[in-house]
Formats: C-alpha cells, structure tokens, sequence
C-alpha cells in the first residue's frame, strides 16, 4: 500500500497563531474538569492564550508567505486582523467574567468556545481558498451558535440561538452554493487561481460564474449581516448574553469581512463591473435600513444590533473601493469599532442587574449626574461610533471614504455621509436620555473592576485612535 | 506654542474642574471664571502682537500631526481671524458672568463652556482642512449639551435640530475635503489638506470647482445661516439659555462667514464669481424676510433670532460683493454683530430671570420701573438699527458702499432692511419699555444689578469705540483684506483653463467686457 504523502509546502509556523490557540482551546477544555466552580484560572489560561497567539502571528518572515498550496496566507492583512481577533476575544472574556457570576453561567466551555471561534477568525481571515473560506465560516459560526443560547434558562437567549442556527445553515448552504458554481465554471477553488482564470479567458459573461457570485454575495451578507440579509441580527443582538453580542458585533464581522474583501479583490477582481453594483445597492440599502431602524428602538442591544447593520454598509463602501487604500482602511475602521462597540457594550454590562438588564434607553434617564464618567465615556463611544471628530470612528469614516471618493465612488459617499447624519439622530438620543431627562431611578451600578477595565481600554483606544492615529495608520498601510 | 496654549486653556480648565466637589459651586463659578479672563487678557496679547502690515499667517504652529495623510497641526491668525479670535474669548468671559446665578448643574455647565470656547478658537485658528473639519465639528458637542440642558421646554428638539442640521452641511464638506486632498495630491504630488498650500495651488476644472463650492457653501450656508437653511435658528436661540445665545449669535454664526472667507472665496475665485448673484439675491432674501418676521414675533428672543438672519444676510452680501469695502464692511459687521446681538441677548435675559416670560405683551412702560436697563438697552437697539456715531453704522455703510459698486439694484434692496430693522427694533422697543407700566407683575421688578451691569458695560463701550473710532479695529484686516480681494476680485483672478476654452469664445467675451466695466468702476471710486 501506497504511504499517503503528506501535501506540499507544510508551513507549521505560518499556522502556529490557529495550533497555538486551538492548543489553549483544548487545555481549557480539559482543566475545566478540575477547575471546578472558579473559573479565574480558565479565564487567566484564554488571556495567555490569545496573546500567545498574537505574538505567533508575527513568526512568520518574509511577508507575503503562502503555505499549503497556496490555500492558506500570511500577510499584513492576515497578521492585523488577527491582532484585531485576539483584542477582541480578550476583551470579550474580561467583559464576561462578572456578568456570567452575575447570571449564573457557569459552564467552563464558554472560555473555550471563544477560543475555538476566535480559531475561526485567524482561519478566514488568512485563507485564500474556497475551502478553507468554508471551513472558517463553519468553525466560527457555530461556536457562534453555541454561544448566542448560552443562557440556557432564558427564553430570548434561546430563541436567539435557534434563529440564527436556522437562517445561518440557509446562508451557509447559499455561500457553498456560490463557491461550487465559481468552482464549476472556473475549475479551481484557489483564489488566484480563479483570478488568473478570469483573467485569462475573460469570463465576464459566464452565467454560472455571475450566478456563483451573486450567491457568495449572499452568503457573505448573511455573515456581516448586510441588508436584505440581516433579519437575524436584531433578534439576535438582543437575546445572546451581552458579552457574546458585543463578541459578535466586532470579531466574527471583522474576520467575515477580511475573506469578503479577499475574495471580491484578490479572485474576482476583474468582474468588479457585474458586482460592484450589486454591493453598492446593498451597501445604501444596509446604510438607510440600519440607521433608520435604529431610530425606532427604544432597546440599547437592539439599537445598536442596527447600527452595526449600518456600520456593515460602510464597510461594504471598503469592500466596493477595492484599492490597497480601502484594505487598510478596512482594518483601521474595525480596529476603532471594536474599541467603541466593547467599551459601549462594558457600559451596558455595568449598568445591568442580576434580576434586570436595564437595558431600555429610559434605564439612561439622568446617568450623567450620578456617574458623570461613565455618561461621558458611552457619550464618547457613541459620537465615535457616529463618526464625531475627535474620535477613532471619525478617522476610520474619512480612512474608509477616502479610499472610495480615490476610487471614483463619490455618489456612494455622499449617502454614506448622510447616513452618517441620521445616525446622530439615535445616537443622540441615547445622550438625550443620560443628559437632558431626570433620573427614574436611583442607579446602584457596582462598578466592577473587569468590565470598567474593559471600558478604559475601549476609551483610551477611540481617544487615542481619534486623536494620534498617525502610528496605527502608518500600521496599517504597510502594504 | 502661545497660540495653541490660549486656544487649548479653556478645555484644560473644564479638565480641572471635572475634579471639583459638586457642592464648590463658589469654587466652581470662580475657577471658570479665572480661566475665561485669563484666556481673554493673554488673547489680547496676541492682538498687541499682531503685525498689521501684512496679509501672511502669524504666530504659526506647524508640524506633522498625521504623517501617513500628510496632514499637519497648522495653526495661525491673520487679519481675518485675529479679531474673531478675540471676540470669542471675550465673550466667553461675559458669558460665563452672565451665568453666574445658573444653579442647575453648575460644574457640567462650566465645563461645557470652556470646552465650546476651545473648539470654537480652534476653528478660527485652524490652517489645514483636517483639523478644521475637527474642530469644526467638535464644537457642536458643547453647544449641543448646553442648549439641550439648561435650555427652554422644548430644548430637546432644539439641540437635536441643530446638531442634525449643521451636521449634514459638515458631513458633505467633508466630501468636498476629501476630493480636494487627492486632487491637490494629484496635480502636485503633494499630499496635503494644508489651506496656505491647497489656496494657491488648487486648480479644479470649473464644474468640479462649482460642485466643491457648493459643498461648502452648504456647510456654511447653514452656520451663517442664510435664507433658506435657517429655521433652526430661531429653534436654538429660543431654547437656548442666555449665555448660550450669546454665544450662538456672537460666535457661532460667525464661523459660517468666516468659512466664506477663508475657504469659498481664496479656493473657488471663479465659482464664487459665478455665483455672485446667487448669494446676493439669497442674503436679500434673508435680509428682507429676516426682518419682516421679526416685526410680528411676540417672543423677544425670536424677534432677536430673526433680526440675526437679516444682520447675516449683510454680511453675506458684503463678502459676495468680492471687493475691499463689502469684505471689510463684512468683517466689522461680524464684530458688530457679536456685540449688539450678544448685548442684545443678555438685556432680554435679564428680565426673562426676573419675569420667566419674554412676551412683549406681557411687558410695558418698563422704562419707568427700570431706567437703567432701558437706557442700557436703548444704546443697544440703536446699534442695532446701525445709527450714525455707533458700530452698526460703520459695517453697514461699509457694506453698501461695497454692493452699490457691483450692482445698485442689489444696494436699493439690501437698505430696506435697514429701515425695517429701525421699524421692528423701534416698535418692539417701544412696547416693551414705553407705554403705561400697567401689568401689576412688572410693578416690582428690579433695575439692573452689579454683576449684570458688568456684561452689558463692556459691550456699550466697544458699541461707541467702533462706533466712533473703529481704526484699530479696521487696521487689522487691512492688509489682509487686500490680500483676499487681490486673488478674488473679478479683475484680478485668474481664469481657470476649463472656462477660457470651455466656456466658448462669445461666453468669454462677455466676461471680459463685464471684468473692464467692474475695474472702470472700481478704480473711479478709488480715485475719488
């Protein structure tokens, strides 16, 4: 019998940030055996874990590097979207730990489930096959829907979780749908190779190919839910636990948009004509149903679940520009929105109560003057989400826009800007309720000390990020 | 560095206070009030300083802030935005004495005026399109909270309404911004939002040119704010508390004109040509309709408001009439503005503390009751109207002299609004303070106090100083003025290439022959 060979060009050190983490998986796994009801030390081994992880993205020298027959990358792209995976998952572990004592969640495997998906992440963000696309979207999404009902003894939790298991299986099948098609009509799921193919035979009237994209268009909105695509979205924002929402709002996005952006300018760049107006429909329709659909909340979650379906159609204006310019501002703009949205969701959490969420925009009424600091700081996060200068979503927004008015795009960023407009209107509403109205109630916030961690790095971060970009930017144009 | 330190001294001040007990409201008022008079005498340092005779930037900061994009921390004071600089400091000192007896959440009100003072310093001193644009819009913030906490019962809508609005004008200059920095990059290889660099260099084809002017006199437009984008004004003044008004009125609305000056006119010479008749018919509007619905307002803040959007559309027009009189008339008409619209603010806040109302029913024959605050208010209203031997005068003639050289029509229409301001200004005057003193609430009410005296004192000198020697006032713009109207005035731009050939050769022609007949004109009146 003949020895199966292993495949060509092994790279384990171009892998080692997804072996490292998914070692640090395991091991929290299997300690919570011992572990028993105190959960510190699993939390302490999933920080150690993703920062190792972090460290071992830059291993790998010199840059571009391809390993596994070109299906798996390391590039600046991968290695910045991977640091933007580890912060977030951090940052979403420290936001958990009070409130799972606080809600009673006590199950060991919640470490090692945002460990398994953060796994996910690095595998989208990095891979430049069809496959391995799939596989990551599989990894993270159903960690994904493990964590979205972790709150097993709440209704909303549990409706959550089965929504977004259903309507993400759908999409699911639409993405691999998509990719079998662009595999049929081009024979290859590499994505180069499926670039030299269009370029070669200029495949730009190929029924199955256009039909292909259109379903990756599908799958992929789903995934950063992008409008029409983003029913689940709300629903499910507003019943995971509130951790896990922010978790979902910034990683599983951010690495859904790294291989959105890979696969539409790396393997079907050429055909930009048949699909550039695809996405720019769904960009202003993501862009005006977001934020109009926030006006009308009178849920914090909720509201910002579409806000972040807006803020996926100022992405998608990154992902239509398509210039190395927009790359980069893909990843400063994810950056300055996972800092924004962890330090508003720590807000949410420390506002919270074990029996009462307090998760209505009445339950802000007058917070400013019993916790000025805290008023403030969700008031920073917010303009900074609605792009106020002098916060990082303003240089984010004009990175982004940038990129686009380059390109030529200036229509499309015109109806950006003016979203952007509406947006302050909900915003602002939120600033209304902590400044303009009297307290309800008096406020009895426990100011823990995780979670008010988790909201100083997110305000030093959109401060910093708005104030002194200059070092992250030069970061993030390297290529 | 003294530029950027006065500029930043308020919001590090509002910093400081932020660690005040809440209960200090002494300490509190007097710490505010340390920080504005220091931040107004070292102002006045500058303008001491200040080199009259030329036009170029002074006291200039500039080094990389946002290397990658090329952008810089410029900043500078020239001719156009040294008094404007001034003004804001001073009135931010009068402001913060006026809300002295504010009691509901005295620290966050501090605070939120010393950090309106630094984003709106900011944005007189800012030379590079980047952090104007953040400063720019940073101010809104403060303005937005004050009038949203401290104001009036429908303060919500009001705050809200003004962000919104001035925020869609912004957002789309921002566009503009951002075509600009990759056309300038383009055509120098510069990457640069720098306005020194982006004013003499920008070459835009003329449609583009038109597109981008349009940008920002949308952003502008709504600030000033001109006829048709002005309904939130009389919205925030209303609602606004009277220092915010004030400050709204005073500065606020300046810095729409300022943006006239400092970026339509240096960047699109040939567009603002082109749209010349536009502004001027919208500021007669403006001036005309600004001042026919005062004339029916019962409410005395919004009589105020209105007469603000007529005071504006002269300063429209003085800018649009593109040469030496109208830009300076424009510019002392800005000072002028602040002051009596500002006095005029604080006068109805005085007896809106006393009364709770400012329904001119409501008053009457309050000159008997209170003569000082009559008198007071008297000076105040004639300057207002621009009576001979006061500062409205000045800018107001200066104005006229500048339009009647580019259009007579224009001239004629624009003097009915001074007659109209004299009849509503006058009538609501008289109601208010002549009359028979017959409502029995108005029998007790106090004449001004101390510390209302020391607001209003101020502003009457400076009324009667520009009034009747405004040289110092008038020399610092000299040479500046003559700077801008040297690139902006029909005679002396340059066409862009796009209209010479674009533009046919009959179209050309014609501009020629209208540029001869403007500079004919324009060098009679100088010889005369």
């Amino acid at each position: 019998m003949e020895p199966i060979r292993a495949p060509e060009s092994i790279d384990l050190i171009a892998l080692a940030p997804v072996l490292v983490l998914s070692v640090f998986a395991m091991g929290v796994l299997v300690l919570d055996l011992w572990a028993g009801k105190n959960k510190t030390l699993l939390m302490f081994i999933s920080l150690v874990g993703l920062l190792m992880t972090a460290i071992s993205a830059f291993a790998k020298h010199p840059l571009p590097a391809f390993a596994f027959t070109d299906s798996y990358i390391v590039d600046h792209l991968s290695i910045f979207f991977i640091c933007i995976f580890t912060l977030s998952s951090a940052l979403t572990i420290l936001l958990s730990v009070e409130y799972n004592e606080r809600k009673g969640i006590k199950a060991g495997e919640y470490y090692a489930l945002i460990l398994l998906c953060t796994v996910g992440m690095i595998i989208l963000a990095s891979s430049t096959d069809m496959i391995m696309i799939f596989l990551g979207v599989e990894i993270v999404s159903i960690c994904l829907y493990v964590l979205a009902g972790f709150r097993r003894d709440d209704l909303v939790s549990n409706e959550a979780a089965l929504k977004y298991f259903l309507l993400g299986a759908f999409a699911t099948g639409f993405l691999l749908y998509g990719m079998t098609l662009i595999y049929g009509s081009t024979g290859s799921t590499n994505l180069f190779k499926i670039a030299g193919f269009i370029k070669t035979e200029g495949a730009q009237s190929n029924p199955l190919l256009l039909m292909g994209i259109v379903l990756l268009v599908i799958g992929f909105g789903f995934k950063v839910a992008a409008v029409p695509f983003h029913m689940w979205a709300p629903d499910v924002y507003q019943g995971s636990p509130t951790p896990v929402t922010a978790f979902m709002a910034v990683g599983p996005k951010a690495a859904a948009f790294a291989a959105f952006f890979r696969v539409f300018t790396e393997a079907i760049t050429d055909l930009a004509p048949s699909w550039e107006i695809l996405l720019c429909v769904i960009a202003v329709l993501s862009m005006f149903v977001g934020n109009l659909g926030a006006i009308m909340q009178t849920n914090i979650k909720r509201m910002l679940a579409f806000s972040s379906i807006s803020h996926a159609g100022y992405l998608l204006i990154a992902v239509i520009a398509k210039s190395s310019l927009a790359g980069s501002g893909l990843l400063f703009y994810m950056l300055a929105y996972a800092f924004t949205t962890f330090g508003a969701f720590g807000i949410i959490i420390l506002l919270g109560k074990k029996e009462k969420d307090n998760l209505e925009l009445e339950n802000y009424s007058g917070l400013a003057y019993k916790h000025p600091i805290l008023a403030l700081s969700m008031t920073v996060f917010l303009l900074s989400l609605g792009g106020l200068p002098p916060f990082a979503g303003f240089v984010a927004k004009f990175y982004i826009f940038s990129a686009a008015i380059e390109e030529g795009f200036v229509t499309l960023v015109i109806i950006a800007v003016l979203n952007s407009a509406i947006s302050f209107y909900y915003y602002l509403k939120v600033v209304v309720f902590m400044y303009m109205k009297e307290p309800q109630s008096e406020f009895q916030i426990s100011l823990t000390p995780m979670t008010l961690f988790v909201v100083i790095v997110g305000i030093i971060g959109t401060v910093e990020l708005g104030i002194f970009p200059d070092p992250i930017i030069a970061l993030t144009s390297l290529h | 560095m003294f530029l950027t330190f006065i500029t930043f001294l308020p919001i590090i001040g509002a910093f400081f206070l932020a660690f005040f007990p809440k209960e200090n409201e002494r300490a509190i008022k007097q710490t505010a009030l340390a920080v504005a008079a220091a931040d107004f005498l070292l102002s006045l340092f500058l303008w001491t300083n200040f080199d009259n005779t030329t036009h170029k930037m002074q006291f200039e900061v500039n080094f990389s802030w946002i290397e990658s994009w090329g952008i810089n921390y410029h900043i500078g004071l020239d001719g156009i935005s040294l008094l404007l600089y001034v003004m804001t400091t001073f009135l931010t000192l009068i402001c913060i004495i006026a809300s002295w007896d504010v009691t509901k959440h005295i620290r966050e009100y501090m605070m939120a005026m010393l950090a309106l003072s630094t984003g709106m310093l900011g944005v007189f001193i800012s030379l590079d399109l980047f952090i104007f644009y953040v400063f720019w819009e940073f101010q809104l913030v403060p303005m937005y909270i004050i009038v949203g906490v401290w104001g009036g019962p429908r303060r919500i809508y009001a705050a809200v309404k003004f962000f919104i609005y001035t925020a869609v004008g912004s957002l789309l200059m921002l566009v503009a911004i951002i075509w600009i920095y990759f056309h300038v990059k383009e055509t120098t290889g510069v990457a640069t939002a720098d306005i020194l660099f982006i004013a003499d260099n920008i070459s835009a084809p003329l449609d583009a040119q038109k597109w981008l002017w349009m940008a920002f006199f949308l952003a502008f437009a709504i600030k000033v704010p001109m006829f048709p984008f002005h309904t939130w004004l009389p919205d925030a003044h209303v609602e606004a508390p009277t220092a915010g008004s004030v400050i709204l009125a005073g500065v606020l609305l300046k810095m729409g004109t300022y943006g006239f000056l400092r970026f339509n006119l240096p960047f699109f010479p040939q567009a603002s040509y082109d749209f010349m008749p536009f502004i001027a018919w919208l500021s007669i509007i403006g001036i005309v309709y600004g001042a026919l619905v005062s004339m029916v307002q019962e409410d005395l803040k919004k009589l105020v408001a209105y007469s603000s959007v007529s005071h504006l559309g002269f300063v429209m027009l003085g800018i649009f009439a593109l040469n030496e009189y109208g830009i300076q008339g424009a510019l002392i008409q800005n000072i002028n503005h602040g002051i009596s619209t500002g006095a005029l603010f604080l006068l109805v806040g005085v007896i809106y503390d006393r009364r709770h109302t400012r329904l001119i029913k409501e008053f009457g024959g309050l000159s008997k009751q209170m003569p000082v605050y009559a008198v007071c208010f008297m000076i105040v209203a004639l300057s207002s109207i621009g009576l001979p031997g006061m500062n409205g005068f000045v800018g107001e003639f200066l104005i006229l002299l500048g339009i009647f050289q580019v259009n007579g029509l224009w001239a004629a229409c624009a003097t009915s609004g001074v007659i109209l301001a004299a009849c509503y200004i006058l009538w609501m005057f008289q109601r208010v303070m002549f009359l028979e003193l017959n409502n029995p609430k108005n029998m007790k009410l106090k004449d001004l106090n101390v510390r209302e005296l020391i607001t209003v004192i101020p502003l009457l000198v400076l009324i009667f100083w520009i009034g009747l020697y405004p040289k110092p006032f008038m020399k610092t713009f000299d040479a500046s003025v003559n700077h801008l109207v040297s690139r902006v005035s029909p005679d002396n731009f340059r066409p862009t290439k796009d209209h010479q050939e674009g533009g046919g050769h009959n179209a050309s022609l014609m501009t020629k022959t209208e540029l001869a007949k403007l500079s004919q004109k324009l060098q009679k009146t100088s010889h005369n």
